[in-house]
């Protein structure tokens, strides 16, 4: 299936500065996964040393975040559209 | 990332920042930076104050939801401007950033916290993560004064130029 990935700002000096990339998946795991297979440097943003997404970085597909769906396998269909949006969080305490 | 970073702002917008620290006192306030990225330098148009929507520990956190950013990128986008970065405030600590803001932090995105020292704002600093995630450079800030001369800019502003800084 093709789907489009959209890039948010931040992290589009890792992905030759564009804001989609095209790919070719079945689900939103694969996707995320030939993105950073494609643009090794996107990884480390993506993914903590456990090998998970972070906790602040939020996958939608359609608009429907994926954590209601079926997380990272949540199936993809031809012009699906993958958005990758920012949660921000800090605080003053380590 | 350059250590020459800067980012520009008006006195009334970084006041803006600034009473938002001191209204959300002894809690949290956060917001987003909109305007222009140029070839390092960040003109600061607008800010956007948003709330604090961590429940259990407003005092010493801070969370924005994936809503809040889609609505700064929608006003950044309805006014022509970029999302530039975030804003947020240490009620009784330094301007710098904690091993937990580093933990959350993304890239490319520039950091401002104003440090609230017994609900009077205080120092105020910009910072970016650095390329490998292990720390961050500082932005200077540049603030332009308006002519509203019964309202100085902050002389506490600093600019940190050249430094670094990694969270303990």
């Amino acid at each position: 299936m093709a789907v489009k990935v959209l890039i948010p700002t931040p992290l589009r000096a890792y992905a030759d500065k564009q804001d989609t990339i095209e790919l070719a998946a079945a689900t939103v795991g694969e996707a995320l996964s030939a993105l950073t297979t494609r643009f090794g440097d996107l990884k480390k943003h993506l993914y903590g040393e456990n090998g998970k997404l972070r906790s602040f970085v939020n996958v939608y597909l359609n608009d429907e975040d994926i954590r209601y769906l079926e997380k990272e396998s949540t199936h993809v269909n031809d012009g699906d559209v993958i958005s990758i949006v920012p949660s921000i969080a800090g605080g003053k305490l380590g | 990332m350059s250590s020459e970073a800067t980012i520009r702002i008006s006195d009334t917008l970084e006041r803006r920042i600034r009473e938002h620290g001191q209204g959300t006192y002894p809690n949290e306030c956060c917001g987003a930076l909109l305007g222009k990225d140029s070839e390092g330098v960040r003109e600061i148009s607008d800010i956007l104050p948003l709330k604090n929507q961590h429940k259990d520990s407003p005092r010493n956190r801070f969370i924005l939801t994936p809503e809040d950013v889609r609505e700064a990128e929608a006003q950044a986008k309805r006014t022509g401007s970029e999302l530039l970065g975030w804003y947020h405030s240490h009620p009784d600590a330094p301007a710098r950033p904690s091993e937990f803001d580093r933990e959350h932090a993304w890239p490319w995105y520039s950091y401002v916290i104003v440090s609230v020292k017994a609900g009077r704002a205080d120092e105020m600093n910009s910072w970016r993560l650095v390329e490998d995630r292990s720390g961050y450079d500082a932005e200077k800030i540049e603030v332009n004064g308006q002519g509203d001369e019964s309202t100085p800019a902050s002389p506490t502003s600093t600019g940190a130029k050249n430094a670094s800084h990694k969270a303990p």
